[in-house]
């Protein structure tokens, strides 16, 4: 079996405005590989809200997107506040966000659920004052 | 519904990509929410905000969007403009509001996504 391929890039986490440039480097790197156009788009909006959420509540972090042979694996780092309960971060509509970040369009719940909607597999591992820690699936 | 006749209907001003003007927009959204955006794939879609930051733009190359309208006359930064031309994403501007923009849109033909 051949070695995945690994993308890997470092989340600002000190300008909102910036926040999105590592998906859509994703998604022209995975365009260029030739994947359908629908795992492309799953794989970047999951990435995004992924992307803005790590912005919005850990001050930055890490992300990895790893291209396999059946599906692709992005892997979000951060050493933020962690999530205390993972159950009611993930219902819609729950955000911890300031107002300030709804005013620019997000902080309304979203993030979490939209990035299960898009994946087929989503874990999430938190521990408060430490960090967190998510994997996603998008199979093809 | 081509993007050059929703221009017409909204009486638009094209702020970048207007060799794109001739693509089909088979539905649309209207919105400020960016995450309530991203909660619905739709095909060649068109987005009607009256947010104006970079998250509009990105927002919409993620969706894979055809064209996105300010309305209330807001203006969109170059460096959004410089987001969307990298895309092909017409970004045009009207004066009318979100409400009225989406109205004449969808009595014209054109309809939302439908709620699953």
């Amino acid at each position: 079996m051949s070695e995945s391929l690994r993308f890997t890039f470092d989340v600002d986490g000190g300008d909102f405005t910036s926040a999105g440039h590592a998906s859509v480097q994703v998604k022209k790197n995975l365009r260029q590989l030739g994947l359908s156009p629908e795992v492309i788009r799953r794989v970047s909006i999951a990435m995004y809200e992924g992307e803005i959420n790590m912005v919005i509540h850990a001050g930055g972090g890490h992300a990895e997107v790893l291209v396999h042979e059946d599906c692709v694996e992005i892997i979000l780092d951060d050493k933020g506040p962690g999530i205390a309960d993972i159950e009611q971060a993930m219902q819609e509509g729950f955000s911890t966000a300031p107002d300030q970040i709804r005013s620019l369009g997000f902080g309304a719940g979203m993030g979490l659920p939209n990035m299960k909607r898009y994946t087929d597999s989503m874990e999430i591992f938190s521990t408060v004052g430490v960090g967190t820690k998510i994997v996603m699936k998008v199979n093809y | 519904m081509k993007i050059c006749a929703m221009q017409e209907l909204l009486e638009a001003r094209v702020l970048c990509c207007e060799e794109n003007l001739g693509k089909h927009v088979y539905s649309a959204c209207g919105c400020d929410l960016m995450s309530d955006v991203l909660a619905y794939v739709k095909d060649q879609a068109v987005l009607l905000t009256g947010l104006v930051n970079p998250q509009v733009i990105r927002t919409a190359v993620m969706m894979d969007m055809v064209c996105v309208v300010f309305v209330r006359s807001k203006v969109p930064t170059e460096e959004m403009l410089e987001l969307a031309r990298e895309s092909g994403i017409v970004i045009m501007a009207t004066d009318k509001r979100l409400y009225e923009a989406c109205g004449l849109l969808y009595s014209s033909g054109l309809v939302g996504n439908k709620t699953k």
